[in-house]
This record gives structure tokens, C-alpha cells and sequence, in this order.
């Protein structure tokens, strides 16, 4: 049972505005990819909260907030920053940009359902460190 | 009585005079200026330049106190000659006026490099309140200007300019902007912070030439290249004035040379201020002029002792929002010299200390200056700092906010430009009230000169003040360290019209879900509509004028003007609904009609099969008008509630306010469209009209307050309109009307509105129809989005099966 990572060409970067994301399906993952003007960041497009759209939230730095009931996650974790002690966080993907057009890298499992591409678990430094912030 | 004669009415002139008659002494003073204004604070001219402050503002001394003082002023008088023999002055005015003791406090004059043209029209220097004016006068929107001198003065006077519309470039000899006050590193945060203000800035460029035939067109540089302007302004520093003193026949050097008394070579000759030189120094800074004085005055009184022993010299550069701050020696050059630096390039911050001996012996500080004052402390004390090594840029956070000040001795001088010490404050604050920093600075005129030392004056205030509020409102989040009203006076004040600049300038360059959307609003109604709209500041429902469900779909609202609608309009409604699939079909509490559970990429599709504008149902804006039947049908209505609801709803549609804003109109006072629990109200009576508002019927019902009764349905519809507008440049971002009308207080909403002088009445409608003027129904971006991919589902560029 073997498992392909495989960058796929999304779109033309400025199909993206600036601080701004867009959701897009590609094999079988719901991604939300924001463009910080700098660099592009992909997420899965489902707050952990209530699976709110991310694509549609206000970026805040290297974190979108969700538009339903404004959960933060950071962009290039994953994780939930301003709900201390909240395990749940979301994929995150590679992404990258290579002739004005954007990519992301995700995983194509051969028959198997996708497992989770970057592995999504906080270290228990971390909650610590975010409790001990807020 | 002796005579003492004073030439000069600028500060250091003037603060030594004060100190002078601190002395009681036995004087007839009389003191001369060139200039025809009484003595202001010089320092302050760039604000005046910037629009931040009134010239009548920045007045130091009026002509009571010279009055009260008896001291005779002679301004517009320029002395020309001296003769040390015969101890008397020359005015340009023909007079001559003996003295027994001479006070010299000429200042300094605008160097002008040895540029071609520089006596053209249209070439103007910044020295003093008459340059002000005509740099004012000369400037305007899209005038080009160039500033010759990127030190303080040049970056203050083309920020000034840039504030007042003009398109400023300026252009420095050197590699790197302040380069008396900054390192190569400090000089680039600050060219950052400059450009990203939008004023541009060529270094190491040496001007040849001003341009254009008779009136300056241009600069030309040395390297060949050139740049048109308008006009030009030469910043390229100062000389000490020193023509009298060499009439005099007094030792010169590059300035007026005193010793430690600050005696000159004559023994009843005096000099004090920017004219003078001591031990090789010239100052032009104001701590330096003000500690001078205070020597000066006990020597000229016969209280000679106390010497001038030179001054840690400290410079701020007073742009709101580029902080900068240096002071004493910071190169690194010299062996032994260690350096402490931090930076954060994201944030623009910049800060360098250098220690000698351990101790402080210069400092730089750009982007936060919130620690300029420790350091100035530990250089004027020169304590051994080994023991605070660790935390040197870092202090060890304390939850007592007091106790920084509590820290500080009575005698500690908290404003160093004026000379006020904690003691004396504390003093103002018991046997003379004061409560407030604005009472404090007109009491003791603490953080009336670089303002460096606002922040202590507030603390100590708080601390001492028994009642002590804070003048500035609450911050907005922690983005900005200011309050809205704050907020929209450096908006409107210093010009700026995109939110990512207000976040790049004054906060920490990303904004968040709070501030984004609140500074998006404040952009909109600063600037009536006028500004660069930034849609990845606004929520998801303003991006695509569509409330966001709770599954990621939309509800779509048309808008039905006073809740009217036709049989035509409902079909199209119908079709829509079927055509779409939409889920839910819902007629709400607003009168509204509801289409639940839309798709983003089918809203243009139906608002064009709609055919009807938006109802700004999703945002804080302007819904429909709910309205009862009014006279066309109803046995009781008297006032006809359904024409004068959509009227007002015409009026003010497709605007955006501070949170929704919800109204109604009723004919009658049985309230059937419930118009007094509405933000703003129309109530119909026998003849008369009320107009209401701050009403609530949500989490918090309240009953609206009676803004005025009118009698004609034109006259409440101004009224109202008078107070939605008011409303909006009031009311802090998501304050809806009833928590605003409980702040501010009806009575003050009615004196502001219906019952404000016609002027303000007729800036408030004017600000609105520049709004309205600008404003569209947003539904027409259907047609023409404002992004390609605004509305629609990307599609992958390759497709991957799953």
C-alpha cells in the first residue's frame, strides 16, 4: 500500500489577492490557500471548531481567523492559538510558487483513504507555553 | 536700575529671561526680535506645518506676560550693530538703546549649501513661524516638493508637507538619513518607516543645482540625474548666528564663545542659546538652551557659582508615528565599546546602546522610544550599570505599573526640556487641581517640548490624580496602542487612506480580526468613501456582500424599499428560489424576505435574475426602513409613514455605519412597525412628526430617546439623517446607536445635531452626500467583480483523482 506525495498546480498567483485565501478541492482535500504576499500558506478548509470556511477568514499575520466564530489557526501549524488548551488543529500543506503559478503538495494514497498530510498533534510544551500567554 | 538688553525673543532668550527674574533682579529689561510674533516654542513649528497644531497653539509667552513681567518687547526689530564701548544697540529702526548688560541670544540661521539658484523663487528654508506660513501657502494636493536634507528638521518639514497633499521627495548628501543621530542600520529602519509614510528618499545625492528660470522647477545633482518640483525647501542645517558678536569684537569661533559662566569675551556681554560655543560644543537642541539659562541668569544676577559643564546631547524626531530617539555618543569605533542591539525588522524596531566602562554612553532607538527616558537617565547619571546588564533592553516586567515612578526621587526632572520635576508635578496636582495632562501642561509646561516625556506625565498622574481618567478612549486591540477617536485624528491628520499603511505606521504591521474590519470602517468614514479600499480587511460578508450561514453557505437579502413589494418582484423572488434550489425562503422580523442556504458562486447569478439592489442585510450598514401602512390605506395612520420610510431609506442606503443600523417609520402612535424601539425612528402624530433614536429591541431593549418633533415629514428626514450621520463619525466600530446614545448622552447628540450651528449642521449633511455620492449598491459587483476570483470556486489547474 504506498503513498505518493505529489505537488499539484492550483493556480496563477494573482487569482489569490493578498492577504486574502480561496478554497479549492484537490484530490479528494478541501484546501484553503492564503497568499501573505511574501509566500502562499495551504490549510485544510474546515475550522476545527465547527468546520467553518477558513479560506473566508481575515488574515492576521501567519493566522487566519475563522469567519464563524472567529477560532484562530495559524497557518503554517495548524493549530488553534487563542482557545487555550485546544488540542484540535488542521492539516496543513506545503505549498509553494513556481512560475507564477501556485502549488501544494499533497498526499495520493494509492486505494487507501488520505491520512492526515502533516501530521496534526500539539506537543504538551506547546499548550503550556499558549495557557500560560492568553 | 540696570539695563539689561536681550536680543533674541526665541526660546533660549526668553526661558533664561524667565530664569533671570526667578532672581528678583533689579533689571529694566527690554528684549528685541526679528520676529513679529511673541515668543513661541520653535521646536513645535513642524506640528504647525503638519496641521497637528494651530500657530496661536504653540505660543509660548503672550504679550500679558511680558506685560505683567515689565519687561519692554520690541518685535519686528532687528538689531544690526553693537558698539561694546559706548554700551549701546543698533535697530534696523534707526534706535539706540544703552545697556549695562548685554544678553546675546541671536540663535542660528539656515545653512545654505553652496547650490546654483538657491536665491529662486519657490526656494524656501523652515526656520521660523513666517517660513511656516509659507510652506503652508505653497503647498497643496499633487504639488511636488523636494526637501533638500534628510537630518530632523528636513524629514519633519517633508513629512509636514506630505500631510498637506504634496508629493515630497528628499534628497541627502549622505548614505544614511539622520546621520548625526543614527547609524547606518538606524538610518535604514528609518528611511523604511519614511517611505512606507510615502515620502520618498534619494540618498547620497549632492545637489548641484536648482532648476527653472527665475522659480525653481527642479534640482539638478552632480551625478547628472535631476527631479522635478514645484518648489524646493533648503533643510540642510543650521549655523550658529554670530554676525553681532563679531561686531562686537567678541572671541568667535563657530559660534559666540562662552566659558563654564557663560560670560563671552566682554564683561558685560552675555550669550546663551544656539549662538554660543562652549568647550568647542554648539548645541542646537533644547535641553542644552534651557540649562545654559539657568547658569547664565546666576551669573548675570550676581549669583555667580554654578558652571555649564556641556549637555548629553539628545535628539527625537517628532513625526507621529516614526519614533526616533538618539542621544550621546553610539559608535563603536573606540576600543572598549560594547554593543547591545536588538532589531525586528517586521516591526520596524531598531534599538542600540553602547556602554563603556559599564557604563551608558549613547543610545539609538527607532520604532519604539517608550525607553528613551531610562536612558537618557542613565547617561546624564552615569551609574555603573553591570549589575541591570541583563536587562539593559529588557526590563524585568512588573505588574505594578506605578511603580516606575514610585522608583523616582522627588527631585528626578521628569521633562527635561522645560525642567519639571517629579516634585513638581505632584505639587501642581495638589495645590493647584490638576487632573489632566492637557491642565498640567498649561500649569508647569511639562511635555510642552519634545513631548518625549508624556508617558511618565500620564503615569504620574495616575498615580497622584485621585480620580485620574485617561483622556485617550480605550485601545482598539492589541495591534494599535491607541483608541478610535485617536485613531481617526491621525487617519484624518496625517492623510492616510489604506488600512494596511495605518497598521504599517502605527501598530504591528498585521491587524487582526478586530482591528481590521473597525480600521476598514474608519477609512470609509473619514474619507466619505474617498480612500483605497482593502477587501482582505473586511469580513467574508463584505467581500462578497452576503451573510455567511453556518455551514459556508450565504442568505441573500434584496431590499425592498419601506418593506413595499409587488407582484412582479415576488415572482422573480419565487423563480430565483426555485431556479437555485435555495433552501429556505423566510420572511423575518425586519419585513424582510430571506433566501437561505446560497452558494457563493450563484450569488451574481442571482442578484442579476433578482433585478434588485442589496439590502445590506450582512453588514453593519443601512437595512431596509420597516414601515407600517400609513394613511394610503390605514383608518388611523395621520402621517404617511410608507412614503417618508423609504424616502429616508433612499437617503441613506449603500452606506456603512459603525454597526447596523436599524430604522422604522410609523404613522400613527400605535407603533405598529415599532419604530420606537428602532436605532432611529419615525414617529407619525396628529401634525407632527418624532424623531427618535438609540432604541433596542435585542439582547437589550430600550425605548428610543425623543430626538426632536417637527412638524413636516422634510424636516424629520433632515433630522434624522442629521444624527445618522453623527452617528457615524461618533460612534466606535460595532457601538450601536443605544450604547452610543448612553455614552454620549442625548443631550449632547441634540446640541451636536439638530441643535448645532448651521456650519456644523451643514458639514455633517455635506460629509454625507460625499458618501452617498460615492457610494453603490454592491450587488452591482455581480457584474463586474472586483477580483476575477471574488465569487467564483477555483478550479485546480490539474486535476487529481482523490
Amino acid at each position: 500500500m504506498s503513498e505518493t506525495k505529489k505537488w499539484v498546480r492550483i493556480a496563477r498567483v494573482e487569482n489569490i489577492p493578498v492577504r486574502e485565501g480561496r478554497a479549492v478541492e484537490v484530490g479528494g482535500h478541501d484546501v484553503a490557500i492564503f497568499n501573505l504576499g511574501d509566500r502562499f500558506l495551504a490549510v485544510e478548509n474546515r475550522c476545527p471548531h465547527r468546520s467553518g470556511p477558513l479560506a473566508d477568514g481575515i488574515v492576521s499575520g501567519t493566522t487566519v481567523v475563522c469567519p464563524l466564530h472567529a477560532w484562530k489557526v495559524d497557518l503554517t501549524s495548524g493549530q488553534v492559538t487563542n482557545r487555550p488548551g485546544e488540542t484540535a488543529c488542521v492539516k496543513s500543506y506545503p505549498a509553494a510558487v513556481r512560475d507564477g503559478v501556485v502549488l501544494v503538495e499533497i498526499v495520493v494514497a494509492d486505494s487507501k483513504p488520505n491520512p492526515s498530510h502533516t501530521p496534526c498533534r500539539v506537543p504538551a510544551a506547546a499548550i503550556a507555553v499558549m495557557s500560560a500567554r492568553d | 536700575m540696570n539695563k539689561l538688553v536681550v536680543v533674541g525673543n526665541g526660546m533660549a532668550g526668553v526661558a533664561c529671561v524667565e530664569q533671570i527674574l526667578k532672581h528678583a533682579p533689579k533689571f529694566a529689561i527690554t528684549v528685541f526680535g526679528d520676529e513679529t510674533h511673541v515668543n513661541y516654542n520653535r521646536i513645535l513649528l513642524s506640528s504647525v506645518l503638519a496641521g497637528e497644531k494651530a500657530a496661536d497653539e504653540i505660543v509660548l509667552n503672550g504679550l500679558d506676560w511680558y506685560e505683567q513681567n515689565q519687561i519692554r518687547i520690541r518685535l519686528g526689530v532687528r538689531i544690526t550693530d553693537i558698539d561694546p564701548a559706548a554700551k549701546c544697540v543698533v535697530g534696523d529702526d534707526g534706535s539706540i538703546t544703552a545697556f549695562d548688560k548685554l544678553l546675546l541670544a541671536t540663535g542660528s540661521v539656515p545653512l545654505i549649501p553652496p547650490i546654483e539658484g538657491t536665491k529662486k523663487e519657490g526656494v524656501y528654508v523652515f526656520r521660523n513661524l513666517d517660513d511656516t506660513r509659507k510652506l503652508l501657502g505653497r503647498a497643496g494636493k499633487g504639488v511636488k516638493a523636494i526637501v533638500i536634507g534628510g537630518g530632523l528638521l528636513g524629514l519633519e518639514a517633508a513629512r509636514g508637507l506630505q500631510v498637506q497633499g504634496c508629493d515630497v521627495t528628499v534628497v541627502h548628501l549622505m548614505d544614511t538619513l539622520m546621520e548625526r543621530q543614527l547609524d547606518l542600520k538606524g538610518g535604514g529602519y528609518l528611511k523604511s518607516k519614511m517611505e512606507c509614510l510615502g515620502v520618498k528618499v534619494l540618498l547620497e545625492r549632492n545637489t548641484a543645482a536648482i532648476l527653472g528660470s527665475g522659480r525653481a522647477e527642479g534640482v539638478t545633482f552632480k551625478d547628472g540625474s535631476s527631479v522635478e518640483a514645484d518648489f524646493v525647501v533648503i533643510a540642510a542645517g543650521i549655523r550658529p548666528n554670530v554676525e553681532l558678536g563679531r561686531k562686537a569684537s567678541l572671541h568667535v569661533n563657530r559660534g559666540i564663545v562662552v566659558n563654564d559662566f557663560m560670560e563671552t569675551s566682554h564683561p558685560d556681554i552675555f550669550a546663551v542659546g544656539e549662538c554660543v560655543e562652549h568647550n568647542g560644543s554648539c548645541y542646537g537642541l533644547l535641553a542644552p538652551l534651557l540649562e545654559q539659562g539657568k547658569i547664565l541668569a546666576a551669573t548675570i544676577t550676581g549669583n555667580k557659582g554654578p558652571r555649564y559643564q556641556g549637555t548629553v546631547s539628545a535628539a527625537k524626531l517628532k513625526i507621529m508615528g516614526v519614533d526616533v530617539f538618539s542621544a550621546g555618543d553610539f559608535t563603536e569605533e573606540t576600543p572598549g565599546t560594547d554593543v547591545v542591539r536588538y532589531e525586528d525588522a517586521a516591526l520596524g524596531i531598531y534599538k542600540k546602546l553602547t556602554l563603556r566602562d559599564g557604563k551608558l554612553t549613547g543610545t539609538i532607538l527607532v520604532g519604539d522610544t517608550s525607553d528613551s527616558h531610562r536612558y537618557m537617565e542613565w547617561l546624564r547619571a552615569q551609574e555603573d550599570l553591570t549589575p541591570l546588564r541583563r536587562q539593559l533592553l529588557f526590563p524585568d516586567s512588573s505588574e505594578d505599573a506605578g511603580l516606575d515612578v514610585a522608583e523616582m526621587p522627588d527631585n528626578k526632572v521628569v521633562c527635561g526640556c522645560i525642567g519639571v520635576s517629579k516634585g513638581a508635578i505632584i505639587e501642581a496636582i495638589h495645590k493647584k487641581g490638576v487632573n489632566t495632562l492637557s491642565q498640567l501642561k498649561e500649569c508647569t509646561r511639562a511635555s510642552t517640548g519634545c513631548g518625549s516625556c508624556t508617558e511618565h506625565c500620564q503615569q504620574l498622574l495616575k498615580a497622584v490624580v485621585p480620580e485620574f481618567q485617561e483622556e485617550s478612549g480605550r485601545v482598539l486591540c492589541k495591534c494599535l496602542p491607541y483608541g478610535e477617536e485617536k485613531l481617526r485624528d491621525i487617519v484624518r491628520g496625517q492623510r492616510i487612506f489604506s488600512v494596511q499603511q495605518v497598521l504599517d505606521i502605527y501598530g504591528n504591521g498585521l491587524g487582526c480580526e478586530i482591528c481590521k474590519p473597525a480600521l476598514s470602517y474608519m477609512m470609509d468614514v473619514v474619507w466619505c468613501g474617498d480612500h483605497d479600499e482593502d477587501r482582505s480587511a473586511r469580513y467574508i460578508n463584505d467581500r462578497v456582500h452576503a451573510n455567511i450561514q453556518k455551514d459556508g453557505t450565504f442568505s441573500v437579502v434584496p431590499r425592498m424599499r419601506g418593506g413595499v413589494t409587488s407582484a412582479k418582484e415576488l415572482r422573480r423572488i419565487a423563480d430565483v428560489a426555485e431556479k437555485y434550489n435555495v433552501p429556505m425562503v423566510k420572511v423575518t422580523g425586519s419585513q424582510r424576505v430571506d433566501l437561505l442556504g446560497v452558494k457563493k458562486a450563484d450569488l451574481p447569478k442571482i442578484w442579476a435574475d433578482l433585478g434588485m439592489p442589496s439590502g445590506q442585510a450582512y453588514t453593519k450598514g443601512v437595512r431596509m426602513v420597516k414601515t407600517c401602512v400609513g394613511t394610503d390605506f390605514c383608518r388611523f395612520g395621520v402621517q404617511d409613514s410608507t412614503k417618508a420610510g423609504i424616502e429616508l431609506e433612499r437617503r441613506l442606503e449603500h452606506l456603512f455605519t459603525p454597526a447596523k443600523v436599524k430604522m422604522g417609520a410609523v404613522g400613527c402612535p400605535r407603533n405598529c412597525a415599532e419604530a420606537t424601539v428602532k436605532d432611529i425612528g419615525l414617529v407619525g402624530q396628529e401634525g407632527t412628526w418624532q424623531v427618535v433614536v438609540g432604541g433596542a429591541a435585542g439582547k437589550k431593549v430600550r425605548k428610543a430617546d425623543l430626538l426632536i418633533t417637527v412638524e413636516s415629514t422634510e424636516e424629520a428626514l433632515q433630522a434624522a439623517t442629521l444624527f445618522f450621520q453623527y452617528y457615524r463619525e461618533n460612534a466606535n466600530f460595532l457601538e450601536r446607536t443605544y450604547d452610543f446614545i448612553e455614552r454620549v448622552g442625548i443631550e449632547k447628540a441634540r446640541r451636536e445635531t439638530v441643535y448645532a450651528p448651521l456650519a456644523v449642521q451643514q458639514g455633517l449633511r455635506e460629509r454625507l452626500r460625499k458618501s452617498k455620492r460615492l457610494a453603490q449598491d454592491a450587488w452591482l459587483e455581480g457584474d463586474e467583480p472586483r477580483h476575477p476570483t471574488q465569487f467564483v470556486q477555483i478550479e485546480a489547474l490539474e486535476k487529481v483523482l482523490p
